[in-house]
């Protein structure tokens, strides 16, 4: 019921039922304006429930919103805005929330107390997966995800500041106009869509005026402020290292393409101010889960702030002075208040309407609804008739952050609760109700001057000017569970009662984790808000020890459950990897070659022509170009590293186990790099263009690692070379030119012609093509005649286009991917597929390439005594009449395929059209030794089994004739 | 988490690649025997308390850094560029 | 003989408006990358003073033609002739360069860019080293409401993708 007509009204569906709300107020406070009480069934009981609070620590009413792939579970009716057309579903109940099936459940509770499963569904063991399991998984639960993909757009952004303030409340406003006033550049961060936290919710006053004047003054004095940040919706969810904290955002506005749902900010700052306030917390006693039992602060909230009746005839029932206020507002706001029921019997208590005290409730009524409660009051019982009932235990100081960092926050038996242990978070402070100081003065003053020293230690003038405020004292008695029988819920998300806790002791599970988690009390989406200080206080009286013997379990972040798809933002689709693309890109594309991905490049996997269905066609066919006339490949995806320096020579003598000092101006060199470990890091060609300037080839693969390690050498190993690297991958397009017309197609572009006194095998140098200055290097991964033309990128799409149509006019054309590894596999040429981290120089026959007279990076270490030796396995080439397989394993002839018989295995396989025939490159123990043999390759996998000769890896122009020539 | 770099300030860590201890700077002569190797190469302490690593400012400047750190409170106490330090 | 046709990184890629943020594509005439070597820093500063009017600018910070560009290395922005002093490579077809630029723009790079670029702290000439997305990239404060930002010429289209999409959701905003 609403206290006064509402200005503008929205329609929204709950279960499909068309309701009137008032847009931004909580769905809870509009359903409440609709009289509807039943919002939710329990997890495991499927009870009936309704709203509990009027924050994010609500545990009963969550909800399900939106349909289709964008249905969002376990909302929290409590902080979800009403919008126009918001569709709003109840969840764990069929086939209606008020007609549930499985609240069968609730009758047979005796059999599902804390544990049970783990006792009933023993045996027998295979039925756990496929039975027990998936039944108790649709019976208990929350919200089901729709299996769909969401189309919903979420965010991530980063912030930084000085000062961070978490909570806007009394405390976090002072806090930050405090900071704010003294010039610091400040952000205040709140969960709520309007800033004041409390004091929007309660009858008091500041200043001699009405305290929502006073934060309304205050929030235009801050957006006044350019170093204020104001971030409402925002929930700091979490404390981490040095400054960084989490939040998110449940974004403003309608939903859009464009429009993110959730943002989840990371927010940098050098000190934090920790305003987080307090949650009341329940009492147990039998029955208190009806829907109709709320928190007493949150009675208040519905009627000040949203002037919605909670119910007509309300009850209070409280341990507290503070859950008085409740009465005084209900009676204010003309609402009906049946009784005041404190557990206290001295309780100072007076107002128009029936008082009760050193009474507690017994007992409710009222299936769907609180029809009435049953109080123990001076030795008798008393019926009281009440659709509500509001409830009292005392306030937990919100902690949470301050235990983000392995804090442990220490008991206070003055207000019987746990409050924040100061320093548990670097540079954080806390103030205001979150530290245990209750009165809004006491906030105030709190806030004032914590932010006023923080503001100092920033180098600001701060000055202390605290309104006057409401100081009346808080006082409590504790009261955690009422004595007697029957059902005393403490974790209502999780249906957990006081009986579990005391079943989760008497079988010896005593320490606050273990019964945690043999009762799962706190593991609910609210991580035990609400029920964390009364369970471990049933505990530690079940197990007779005190409330801080007990000590609590630990809060982890998130503080309230923050979406995977925010914290995932812009990694889906095109934003999961950059893409990189070469200069030929486009012309590729448009000759419809599938592109592969080569780490983050795409690279042509052939060019397809007419006529040709499988890609093996095509591949052959570009083979036959590079063996036989012309073949253009982009190869700008290798790694190019220029090297200069009066050391630059001294540090190639370094990095690769073979000598580069003694390398000719103009000349190229293969090199092998090793890791200091003594493992294969890398292989490349290197190119001398100046006595101290060389250019490194690396693969592709490779080229990031490579520059870190050179980096790694020259900064951490050797910082005494006077060398510097650069990568220069990016300034050049550069494309292989390999066969025999390669010399015929680069004289159709090149300003000079070229010839092999000039240019021999492995010579490098400067050319004009076409006018420009690019770079030529006579080198071969194809062992053809063969050379590697480099342009500045601007110009790579038209030389590409140039050689290919030149190519195509010789008989030749461009080659992908699948031929450039058919034609190394011909010459044994190895990629990391063989030196993939576990093999060393002597592994793949290059161990006389490691120089001993000099040092070089991992040279010791690849004389280890097990490194080298026939038991290794050893790089050789394997022949087959039939197709093999990379990953297979090889086996003597006659020996089982199994693992312990497993001589080594394949690496790169493929069809010959040269030879035609299958070849493979792998590793077999001893296979220098090997050659000749007749050996078993068996892929359990795909299930291939080959006789296969074990024979040199070069299958091709064993000589390299062809490439001098 | 965030990491000193000498050139750049603080860093988000995500910015930074992870070598591991720092012992690195100190590489054994070429014939310092296998022990001496097996210690460099394989042989680390796992302290609770500080500990000195390095990392590669890769998606920043480039710089390697020695970072002073504690393995129990994350404090970062120290971070020195590699080159710079003493051998 | 033909002539080879020159091609910009961020060719049919931009320029692209969302709401009061535009960016557009910078082509340099030139970047050379400049690394002193081991105590030539000063004399090398005074050769680019002569050669292009200004030396080396400080760690972080551009100053007229010449910028930061890393650990011991800067990217000048005309022809050096340095032998000896130091490395220097072209790099003039390395880097796509854009400008981003309008008010608010701000907003739109703390959705990138985990580096604090507030007005205060990162102001006119400052240049950070840092990540855009997943992409690595170079970032200059050119005016109160414009940074241009380098990245890898391969990587254009992600860098123009990731702006993109950013933009959209601060527009809409």
């Amino acid at each position: 019921m609403r206290l006064q007509a509402p200005e503008n009204t929205v329609t929204f569906t709950f279960d499909g039922r068309k309701l009137r709300g008032v847009p931004g107020e909580p769905v809870a406070a509009a359903l409440m304006a609709n009289d509807i009480k039943l919002v939710a069934r329990s997890f495991k009981y499927h009870r009936p429930r309704g709203v509990m609070s009027a924050g994010s620590e609500e545990q009963n009413a969550l909800v399900t919103v939106g349909s289709g792939p964008q249905a969002e579970p376990n909302v929290r009716a409590t902080t979800l805005e009403v919008s126009e057309g918001l569709e709003v579903f109840s969840q764990n109940a069929w086939p209606s929330l008020r007609y549930d099936v499985m609240a069968v459940n609730d009758l047979v509770s005796p059999f599902l107390a804390a544990g049970f499963y783990y006792k009933t569904f023993m045996w027998p063991r295979s039925f756990w997966e496929k039975l027990y399991e998936p039944v108790i998984r649709r019976a208990a639960g929350l919200g089901a995800l729709s299996g769909e993909t969401n189309p919903d757009k979420y965010e991530k952004a980063f912030a930084f500041c000085d000062v961070l303030v978490i909570g806007a409340g009394p405390a976090g406003l002072m806090a930050a106009l405090t900071a704010g006033r003294a010039g610091a550049d400040v952000i205040i961060a709140d969960e709520d869509t309007q800033m004041g936290g409390r004091l929007l919710r309660e009858q008091e006053q500041i200043d001699g005026q009405a305290a929502t004047t006073w934060v309304a003054d205050v929030l235009a004095e801050l957006d006044e402020m350019p170093n204020v940040r104001r971030m409402t919706r925002t929930t700091v969810t979490g404390a981490y290292d040095q400054g960084t904290y989490g939040a998110i955002e449940r974004v403003a506005g309608t939903r859009d393409a464009d429009m993110p749902l959730e943002c989840f900010w990371r927010i940098v700052t050098k000190h934090a101010i920790l305003c987080a306030g307090a949650l009341e917390r329940p009492i147990a006693f039998p029955n208190n889960d009806r829907p109709g039992i709320m928190m007493a602060s949150a009675v208040r909230a519905y009627v000040n702030r949203w002037g919605v009746a909670p119910g007509q005839r309300v009850a209070v029932f409280g341990n507290n002075d503070d859950a008085h206020r409740t009465a005084r507002d209900l009676v204010a706001a003309g609402i009906r208040v049946a009784a005041v029921i404190d557990s206290r019997a001295d309780a100072k208590v007076s107002g128009d309407f029936p008082i009760y005290t050193g009474a507690e409730v017994i007992a409710t009524k009222g299936r769907h609804a609180l029809q009435s409660l049953t109080i123990r009051h001076n030795g008798g019982v008393r019926t009281i008739l009440a659709d509500c009932l509001a409830i009292s235990g005392g306030w937990n100081p919100t902690v949470h952050l301050t235990c983000h960092m392995n804090g442990r926050p220490k008991w206070d038996e003055e207000i019987a609760s746990f409050v924040p242990t100061a320093g548990s978070i670097p540079a954080m402070e806390t103030a205001g109700a979150c530290n245990g100081t209750f009165s809004t003065a006491g906030c105030l003053a709190e806030a004032a001057s914590v932010a006023a020293s923080i503001a100092s230690d920033l180098g600001f003038e701060a000055e202390v000017k605290v309104p006057k405020a409401d100081d009346t004292a808080y006082a409590v008695t504790p009261l955690w569970a009422v004595p007697g029988k029957g059902r005393m819920w403490i974790d209502f998300q999780n249906d957990v009662h006081v009986k579990d806790i005391k079943l989760a002791a008497q079988e010896n599970f005593r320490s606050v984790e273990h019964m945690k988690r043999y009762t799962t009390q706190g593991m609910a989406p609210d991580q035990g808000k609400s029920s964390n200080v009364v369970a471990l206080a049933v505990l530690a009286d079940a197990t007779g020890r005190g409330i801080p013997e007990t000590g609590t379990t630990t809060f982890r972040p998130p503080y309230v459950p923050v979406s995977i798809a925010a914290m995932g933002a812009g990694s889906q689709g095109k934003g999961f990897a950059p893409e990189r693309f070469t200069t030929s890109h486009r012309a590729t594309v448009a000759r419809d070659a599938p592109m592969i991905e080569a780490g983050l490049w795409y690279r042509p996997s052939y060019f397809p022509q007419k006529g040709e269905t499988h890609w093996q066609q095509s591949c052959d066919r570009e083979v036959g170009y590079v063996r036989g006339a012309i073949g253009v490949c982009d190869v700008s995806t290798l790694g190019k590293i220029d090297i200069q320096g009066p050391d630059a020579a001294a540090l190639l003598d370094f990095v690769y186990t073979n000598t580069f000092s003694t390398l000719k101006l103009g000349r190229v060199r293969y090199g092998l790099m090793l890791r200091e470990d003594g493992h294969v890091l890398d292989d490349g060609t290197t190119a001398r263009f100046g006595e101290q300037h060389f250019v490194m080839t690396t693969t592709t693969a490779a080229a990031g690692l490579v520059m870190r390690h050179l980096e790694f050498v020259l900064q951490v190993l050797r910082p005494d070379f006077d060398a510097k690297v650069i990568s220069v991958t990016e300034q050049w397009a550069q494309f292989a030119v390999a066969g025999p017309r390669a010399r015929d197609l680069l004289n159709t572009v090149l300003d000079q012609e070229l010839d092999d006194t000039a240019w021999p095998f492995m010579s490098c140098g400067p050319v004009d093509v076409a006018g420009v200055q690019g770079r030529l290097f006579r080198i071969s991964f194809s062992g053809e005649h063969a050379y590697e033309i480099a342009v500045p990128s601007r110009y790579g799409e038209s030389l590409f286009r140039m050689l290919t149509a030149q190519a195509e006019v010789m008989g030749g054309g461009p080659y992908g991917m699948e031929a450039l590894n058919v034609l190394r596999i011909e010459k044994g040429f190895i990629t990391h597929a063989e030196i993939h981290g576990r093999t060393t120089a002597f592994d793949i026959g290059m161990g006389r390439m490691v120089s001993l007279k000099k040092d070089c990076v991992g040279q010791s270490a690849a004389a280890r005594p097990g490194l080298i030796g026939d038991h290794r396995q050893q790089l050789v080439g394997l022949r087959a009449k039939g197709a093999l397989s990379a990953g297979a394993h090889l086996f003597e002839k006659d020996a089982d395929a199994v693992r312990v018989n497993s001589q080594g295995y394949t690496t790169s396989v493929c069809y010959s059209p040269t030879l035609d025939t299958h070849l493979a490159l792998g590793f077999l123990e001893n296979g220098r030794a090997r050659h000749g043999d007749v050996i078993k390759l068996r892929d359990h996998l795909r299930d291939i089994t080959q006789e296969v000769e074990v024979c040199d890896p070069v299958f091709f122009d064993p000589t390299g004739g062809r490439a001098r020539g | 988490m965030r990491i000193t770099c000498p050139n750049c300030g603080t860093r988000d860590r995500r910015e930074f690649y992870y070598q591991g201890d720092a012992i690195a700077v100190h590489r054994p002569d070429v014939d310092a025997g296998l022990d001496a190797w097996d210690d460099y190469l394989h042989n680390r302490d796992n302290p609770a308390g500080e500990t000195q690593d390095l990392w590669f400012h890769e998606a920043g400047c480039g710089a390697w850094v020695v970072v002073t750190r504690s393995t129990v409170t994350h404090h970062v106490q120290d971070a020195v560029l590699a080159e710079k330090v003493k051998r | 003989m033909a002539k080879l046709i020159a091609l910009t990184p961020c060719a049919d890629l931009l320029p692209l408006t969302h709401g009061e943020i535009t960016v557009t594509e910078v082509v340099p005439d030139r970047l050379i990358s400049v690394a002193p070597n081991a105590g030539q820093n000063k004399a090398v500063s005074a050769l680019l003073q002569t050669q292009v009017g200004g030396g080396l600018s400080a760690v972080n910070r551009r100053s007229g033609p010449v910028t930061w560009f890393g650990h011991g290395t800067w990217l000048v922005a005309a022809d050096v002739t340095l032998d000896g002093l130091a490395a220097t490579t072209d790099q003039s077809d390395a880097w796509a360069v854009v400008a981003i630029s309008g008010a608010g723009v701000g907003n739109v790079l703390a959705r990138l860019v985990p580096v604090d670029l507030r007005g205060g702290v990162f102001k006119k000439n400052h240049v950070a080293k840092t990540m855009l997305g997943h992409l690595s990239v170079t970032i200059v404060r050119a005016s109160a409401d414009t940074f241009e930002i380098l990245v890898m010429r391969s990587m254009a289209q992600t860098l123009v993708h990731d702006l993109d999409v950013a933009m959209r959701s601060v527009a809409v905003r």
